[in-house]
């Protein structure tokens, strides 16, 4: 098979600008971006390169309203689903299945806090590690210095579960042990988590006062160091709960 | 009828339904022979007669091989997938399958796709409708398992298409259950969807709010069901009589069938009852009687129902919540009537310890297809009883692309709300490599080996180029049936690029418009049906004009000889149209017109005398009970 690298998550860039378009069935305005005709309530082809954000009509921010937006979603569902294009015309019937769909994308998207960050930092330029690299195969994120020490000794540990396990084994101690480094790390998640947080508030700050790109690029930078590190302890959390499910 | 009408089906493993939504309840459109299911086992004792239901079970006796049941089973599949269920089916595969390809039954020198013997049972949904409407059905909503991956349904959607359906939604069963559970009461919260069906287990979990059905997360396994606890027990009867009588009973088609039968039974009754027989002849004729208690049953059957709390636990975990977070569980199923299982979806549910019970009150074989019918009456614009209902369903499986060493890249991720969709960019390893291959899969495993291959594309005509300088993006969009459609551009050259896809273990569109060919006779015999309806509506026509001709003045004009010729041909008409002689019948109605186009004539005279007097034909014709179309209603009958 030739070479088809799947590219890590391709997505469209905020350089393709939407434009503003006419009903294809009244004529009147409807603004890019905009599913459907305000005046006579018909579906519209969908335009080109419109963001997750602007589907919802929100801002660049990164604090949102998880009950508006689950609302909004169900509001446009409503208008969108190709259920209720199943007797329309084959082209309204396509931009219904074209609109739910992005509509679908960016719900799943925005109601993540994580996937919502890593989107908007994307559609900022910034290149994330989507947890594979070009050859698909997971790409093991640096140690974070500070962990260096405590991920020694889990690997450790886990190895040890392991080669138990092979014999059959159970070490309640062992067990034990790893079951205070999984409330360890998931507390350094949580520390994470808090960080983001207001890392996040910062941000909407920048974006409501519209001030100047370093504080935003330091920022950003920081947000990145962040997931970097949360992926990271996500990663051993995963892997500590495997060794204890099993 | 104003417009066609959507149906609602559930293509079972075991029984199949129709239901529509009769004013605002779903209701089951019984046979012929007024019973609700059609049993989904198909008999085809010689290619020119297949037979469908109830009908076709005494072929499972005397010409096993010749009947296939739970067809359903075998859909979207490969041979490699199958081998196990094959050792207890009557039914043979053709030798020549090769893996990766479209399975072929071989009945007596013909050969049948799972989707074929699908078709034809959808055939004899669809002509029950046709016959309780009196009026051609064209339009399905079709139910499938909702752990279907997109070859499962992609078949069914096939069958639908050989049966002269389109399928304007593919509809998971447990969440066409909670429709038709939504629809009595007003819920709000979680649902959780328990489907033990016949050949699938599904587990799907839901939240309702405001008739809003979303799926948050669906799990399962499409080869579980209660052909399982079938074929476990049969095994053992088989062992049992080998032991007994020192018979082995298991090449022996006919046998096998005859201790299927015996076991199935054996198991209803161990639904109410604390002991059971499985009591059959054996082929020497001696009695075979075997006592099976409840206890020794639910052993038995254990590991099979314990196969399914590992895809509740990873629905559970998928949906992020907790079993005590379940507000409703409903059962859905023919096996859910199993003790056994009300006993472990208590005890995964924690039910009774939260005082709750799970929702039965639909008849478990039914309330699928009802559902369907809901589904189906959503799509024709609905009604004040579906107002505001809208369901946002999910794919049960992660899709993902082969990557370099055999690596599943994944690009949605099970459990997204359909319609989903990606756009992923590809380009070429080779200086002027004109062709892209890409190999599509679903599952969730890390190797592609490990998952289910649903296609091979091949991105063609890309402009020769040095490597890695083409950009084509590619679109993956699964639809809201849960079906994946590609398409692909090539950025540089703007081209569309031009995809060849080889499906895995699905048929090509034109083998698909073969198969409909095939089936012609059949279609021939439903448009017979329908002339025979139309007939019989112009001889009623002409009839209901005779009735009322008496009482025209015109009517004493005519001879006495005219009026006993009239009485007696419309008298053969009125028993022609009892009949199914299609010929006949119109050539008695052709006679009755001949017969009283004196009085037609005549009629219209004194219309037009009327017209002077102020009358118009129209009220002269309306005062004959026929509509205004007409200006006489004893026209030329004219067969459309
Ligand atoms: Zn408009």
């Amino acid at each position: 098979m030739p070479a088809a690298g799947a590219a890590p998550f391709a997505m469209q860039t905020a350089e393709s600008q939407s434009v503003n378009a006419a009903c294809w069935s009244c004529g009147c305005f409807v603004p890019a971006g905009k599913p459907w005709c305000d005046a006579c309530g018909k579906i519209q082809a969908p335009s080109e390169g419109v963001d997750y954000f602007t589907v919802f009509g929100l801002p660049r921010k990164l604090l949102i309203d998880l009950t508006a937006l689950e609302r909004n979603f169900y509001r446009m569902s409503r208008k969108l689903h190709p259920d209720l294009y199943a007797q329309a015309s084959p082209d309204e019937r396509q931009w219904s299945l074209d609109q739910t769909s992005l509509l679908n994308d960016a719900y799943r998207t925005m109601k993540n806090p994580i996937a919502r960050t890593e989107y908007l930092l994307r559609l900022e330029g910034v290149e994330i590690e989507a947890g594979r690299s070009e050859d698909g195969k997971p790409k093991d994120s640096r140690v974070p210095p500070d962990l260096l020490e405590e991920v020694f000794e889990l690997n450790m540990q886990l190895e040890e579960m392991r080669m138990n396990r092979k014999m059959g084994e159970d070490d309640p101690q062992l067990r034990a042990d790893l079951e205070k480094a999984r409330t360890q790390f998931e507390s350094q998640l949580a520390a994470v988590d808090t960080s983001l947080e207001s890392l996040w508030t910062r941000w909407d700050e920048i974006v409501e006062n519209a001030s100047a790109g370093a504080e935003a690029n330091k920022i950003k930078g920081e947000i990145i160091a962040l997931l970097d590190r949360r992926r990271y302890i996500r990663n051993l959390v995963r892997d500590v709960n495997e060794a204890l499910e099993n | 009828m104003a417009e066609a009408r959507i149906v609602g089906i559930d293509l079972g493993t075991t029984n199949s339904l129709v239901a529509y939504m009769q004013g605002d309840q779903p209701v089951v459109i019984p046979g012929e022979d007024g019973a609700n299911l059609v049993p989904s086992v198909v008999a085809i004792p010689d290619p020119k007669k297949v037979i469908v239901g109830f009908p076709a079970y005494p072929y499972l006796a005397s010409q096993p091989d010749r009947v296939v049941y739970s067809v359903k089973r075998l859909m979207g599949r490969g041979v490699e997938d199958i081998q196990e269920e094959l050792k207890l089916f009557p039914f043979h595969l053709a030798p020549d399958i090769q893996p990766a390809e479209v399975l072929r039954l071989e009945i007596g020198d013909q050969q049948y796709t799972p989707p074929e013997i699908s078709a034809y049972v959808l055939r004899q949904l669809k002509k029950n409708a046709e016959r309780y409407f009196g009026a051609p059905v064209t339009k399905a909503v079709v139910t499938v398992p909702a752990y279907f991956n997109d070859a499962q349904r992609q078949a069914t959607k096939d069958a639908g298409r050989m049966a002269g359906l389109e399928v304007l939604r593919l509809v998971n069963e447990p969440t066409a259950a909670a429709l038709a559970y939504g629809l009595d009461r007003e819920k709000e919260g979680i649902v959780a969807v328990y489907d033990l069906g016949g050949g699938t287990f599904d587990i799907s979990i839901l939240k309702l709010h405001e008739g809003i059905f979303e799926v948050i997360a669906t799990n399962g396994d499409t080869h579980l069901g209660g052909d399982d606890i079938d074929h476990l027990l049969m095994a053992i009867a088989l062992d049992d009589i080998r032991g007994e009588y020192n018979l082995d009973l298991s090449t022996n088609a006919e046998a096998v069938q005859a201790i299927r039968k015996a076991v199935i039974d054996a198991k209803i009754v161990l639904s109410s009852a604390e002991k059971a027989y499985i009591s059959l002849t054996l082929p020497n004729g001696q009695p075979y009687n075997r006592e099976i208690t409840r206890e020794q049953f639910e052993q038995i059957i254990q590991p099979v129902l314990d196969r399914t709390v590992g895809p509740c636990k990873q629905a559970l975990k998928d949906a992020g919540l907790k079993p005590e977070q379940i507000g409703e569980v409903v059962l859905v199923g023919g096996s859910t009537r199993i003790p056994l299982v009300r006993r472990l979806t208590d005890q995964l549910f924690q039910l009774s310890e939260r005082g709750k019970k799970p929702h039965t009150e639909l008849n478990p074989d039914e309330v699928v297809a009802l559902g369907a019918a809901v589904q189906a009456h959503i799509l024709e614009g609905g009604s004040k009883a579906t107002e505001d209902m809208l369901l946002l369903d999910v794919t049960p499986l992660s899709l993902g692309i082969e990557a370099l060493g055999g690596v599943v890249a994944k690009i949605i991720q099970r459990n997204s709300t359909i319609p989903a969709s990606v756009t992923e960019h590809f380009t070429t390893g080779v200086d002027g490599q004109t062709n892209v291959a890409i190999h599509v899969v679903q599952g969730e495993r890390e190797m592609a080996k490990d998952c289910r291959s649903l296609a091979r594309f091949d991105l063609k005509g890309i402009p020769p180029m040095s490597a890695g300088l083409p950009r084509i993006e590619v679109k993956f969009l699964i639809d809201a049936n849960g079906i994946l459609h590609v398409s692909a551009r090539e950025q540089r050259s703007g081209k569309e690029a031009e995809i060849e896809v080889k499906p895995t273990y699905g048929l090509t569109d034109e083998q698909v418009e073969n198969m409909i060919l095939e089936s012609f006779d059949y279609a021939e015999q439903d448009f017979a049906e329908r002339q025979l309806i139309e007939a019989r509506n112009e001889a009623a026509t002409i009839l209901a004009a005779v009735d009322k001709a008496p009482s025209h003045p015109a009517w004493r004009q005519l001879t006495d000889d005219e009026h006993t010729q009239i009485g007696m041909v419309a008298e053969e008409v009125r028993v022609l149209s009892e009949g199914d002689d299609l010929q006949a019948l119109r050539d008695a109605t052709r006679a009755l017109d001949q017969a009283t186009r004196r009085f037609a004539e005549l009629m219209m005279d004194s219309a037009v005398g009327s017209a002077i007097r102020g009358e118009t034909m129209e009220s002269a014709g309306e005062k004959l009970g026929e509509g205004p179309t007409a200006p006489h209603p004893i026209a030329p009958a004219e067969i459309k």
